[in-house]
């Protein structure tokens, strides 16, 4: 990846501080997101990839606290930013759409006034100027009669219009990185399908860059270009998504794979990953997913791997790859 | 599918509308379910798939009675349930259970899993203790818990483990038929493949029956044998699930399949039809044919006309228009 890279994520460690110990939540995760490209990072729930958005968009709350690591937003540290500082860049250069479009919008404000809020906030414009941008970004993001839907409520909208709200709100300052958090799980798959070309085409046109968080590996495959996948706080394994879904190297990604029925080919039992996500407070010693892996050998249990470049721009962090260059760190 | 299979469970121009308000005169009313005939055979896995708001869940409810159709009769075993007292229906009531969604709301946060599931075999007349403990453990044995979580609460386990926990309570009382509504659609890929086979092995050792309520295409091509796609109360289609995938004769189910994102980034199609708009109010459903507001193929006739079942096959399909 030698495109230009807007936001560079390096080691990012963010603890949570709770009664029964330090949870590592998001454990040395590094990231970079080129411009004008979508970046999924997959993985179950509890595999810290929410929070990871979290950090990034500095929203993290007590007990949770980033203890290491630099976000650079466009050659800029945004990892320690007074609060101040942060809500100039939070909803400007960087914004964020969140997976419940009802609770993420004010219900007793009209959507449309709440938009302009955003355009209000970072720029200097007047206030009927900044309603004709909202009526554009409307426009531009598939919603029927803009002028009608800027007085209505939050609960006067369907999921997939509110939904539209939120990436009109999220780009109307036209942001250097959107970041997704699973956009499209509360959808149906009709209006999914429709969300994800939309984000799609507003990447290329307005050149902006998508964090997509999901659990969904179909969605992964359909848009994005670069693909992390997590678990238990860590990238086990990163590489564009064509190469990811033709030469899958870790475990983990391989039976989340196998694990997932498939349109074309019918089969009697489906692969199956024993057991469960591990509790973050009692990892394993070796490789976090030692315990749940097909593949373990004596020594997954006691060496914690590294992130090993399998191929070009393909990291995989399993022993198994061991003799490949270390792409982290650690 | 045999000619002579025998059919479990049928619908006859079933009807459930729910009344949200308006006056006498001029109610108002949610068609949640309109006009729906279908049949379940024995031991087979039938898959009622569409979108929310489509009436899914609201037609399994009713087929076993949770909810009191509006007009039409259901027929168990050949006894139509509907209109029977509860006396009678308490007997054929323990041949059907159903799995709920989301297994955080349904099961009580203050009864152990010992509770849960011996709550059915309790009211269906088991009183003696130990015959009881030895049941219930061989039921959580059989859904994968370990024995010794015999005294814990719901709160305690996975979202995994309590559907698993569901199951276990739905199959005590060994019913015929069990409506498994949106069964995986809360867990986790890795856990959802588990509790599938679970269903499957139950399926195969019990020749249970089985109503699997989706909107997930993927998991029903896995698990059914036979598919019924729903628009808004009403069928679309009706059929065996592999030619059904292989040839949708209904333009919404080929828009439907169109618009699932699949796992492989080599079948990526931007140009690839899909639905526009979204799903009509079942207040005041369209006339004629409901899909047509949507349907890229709609001419004048599916505005005015109710399209009848056409059989192609061993397919039923309610379209003007069929695809093919």
């Amino acid at each position: 990846m030698n495109e230009s890279v807007v936001l560079d994520v390096k080691n990012l460690k963010s603890h949570f501080f709770t009664a029964k110990g330090e949870v590592p939540a998001v454990d040395g995760v590094s990231i970079q997101v080129p411009a004008g490209k979508i970046i999924g990072i997959v993985g179950e729930s509890g595999c810290g990839k929410s929070m990871t958005a979290m950090s990034i968009m500095g929203l993290l709350r007590y007990p949770g606290r980033v203890v290491d690591g630099t976000i650079t937003l466009d050659g800029r540290d945004i990892t320690h930013l007074k609060p101040k500082e942060l809500s100039q860049v939070r909803g400007n250069e960087l914004s964020m759409i969140f997976q419940e479009p009802m609770t993420s919008l004010n219900p007793v404000y009209p959507v449309g006034v709440q938009v302009r809020e955003a355009i209000l906030l970072h720029q200097k414009t007047t206030k009927a100027e900044a309603k004709q941008r909202v009526l554009d970004i409307f426009q531009a993001v598939g919603i029927p009669e803009p002028e009608k839907r800027y007085y209505n409520y939050p609960h006067q909208l369907s999921g997939g219009l509110r939904q539209r709200v939120m990436i009109g709100m999220a780009m109307v300052c036209r942001p250097k990185v959107m970041i997704a958090d699973e956009p499209t799980t509360a959808l149906d798959v009709t209006i999914e399908a429709q969300i994800l070309r939309l984000m799609k085409r507003l990447c290329a046109e307005q050149g902006t860059s998508i964090i997509l968080i999901t659990h969904n590996m179909g969605v992964v495959a359909e848009i994005c270009d670069y693909v992390y996948v997590m678990y238990a706080g860590k990238v086990m394994e990163q590489a564009e998504t064509f190469e990811l879904f033709e030469h899958t190297k870790h475990p983990y990604t391989q039976g989340l794979l196998k694990s997932i029925p498939r349109l074309d080919e019918k089969a009697d039992r489906l692969y199956t990953i024993e057991g469960v996500v591990p509790n973050l407070l009692h990892l394993p010693k070796g490789c976090s997913f030692c315990t749940r892996c097909d593949q373990a050998q004596e020594r997954c249990f006691t060496e914690k791997p590294g992130l090993y470049a399998a191929a070009d721009g393909h990291g995989v962090r399993c022993l198994k790859y061991e003799s490949g260059v270390k792409m982290d760190g650690e | 599918m045999e000619n002579n299979r025998k059919i479990l469970l049928e619908a006859k121009n079933l009807v459930k509308e729910f009344y949200i308000g308006g006056t006498k005169k001029n109610p108002q009313v949610v068609h949640a379910v309109s006009n729906v005939d279908l049949q379940i055979y024995e031991g087979e896995t039938l898959a009622l798939v569409g979108e929310s708001g489509c009436g899914k869940s609201t037609l399994g409810r009713t087929l076993i009675r949770l909810l009191e159709p509006t007009s039409g009769e259901v027929d168990f075993d050949g006894q139509n349930i509907v209109g029977m007292s509860e006396g009678q229906f308490a007997g054929l009531r323990r041949q059907m259970q159903i799995i709920f969604q989301d297994p955080y709301a349904s099961l009580n946060p203050r009864m152990s899993v010992k509770q849960i599931i011996a709550e059915p075999l309790v009211t269906y007349g088991m009183k003696n203790k130990t015959e009881l403990e030895k049941q219930v453990k061989a039921l959580m044995k059989e859904v994968g818990i370990a024995e010794e979580f015999y005294n814990r609460y719901p709160h305690q386990f996975s979202g995994g483990q309590r559907q698993r926990i569901g199951i276990a309570r739905a199959i005590a009382l060994r019913p015929r038929l069990i409506i498994c509504d949106e069964p995986v659609s809360a867990l986790d890929v890795s856990i959802q493949s588990q509790v599938l086979n679970l269903l499957k092995d139950l399926q195969e050792k019990y020749g249970l029956t089985y109503l699997f309520i989706s909107h997930d295409l993927s998991v029903v091509k896995f698990i059914a044998d036979r598919v019924c796609v729903m628009f808004l109360g009403s069928v679309c289609e009706i059929g065996d699930t592999d030619s059904l995938y292989e040839k949708p004769l209904h333009p919404y189910t080929k828009l439907l399949m169109n618009a699932i994102p699949k796992a492989d980034p080599r079948l990526r199609n931007e140009e690839k039809e899909l639905l526009s708009g979204e799903i009509p109010s079942p207040v005041n459903p369209p006339s004629g044919c409901r899909f047509h507001t949507r349907c890229p193929y709609a001419k004048e006739i599916c505005r005015q006309q109710v399209p009848e079942g056409k059989t192609v096959g061993e397919r039923k399909v309610f379209c003007h228009f069929p695809l093919g």
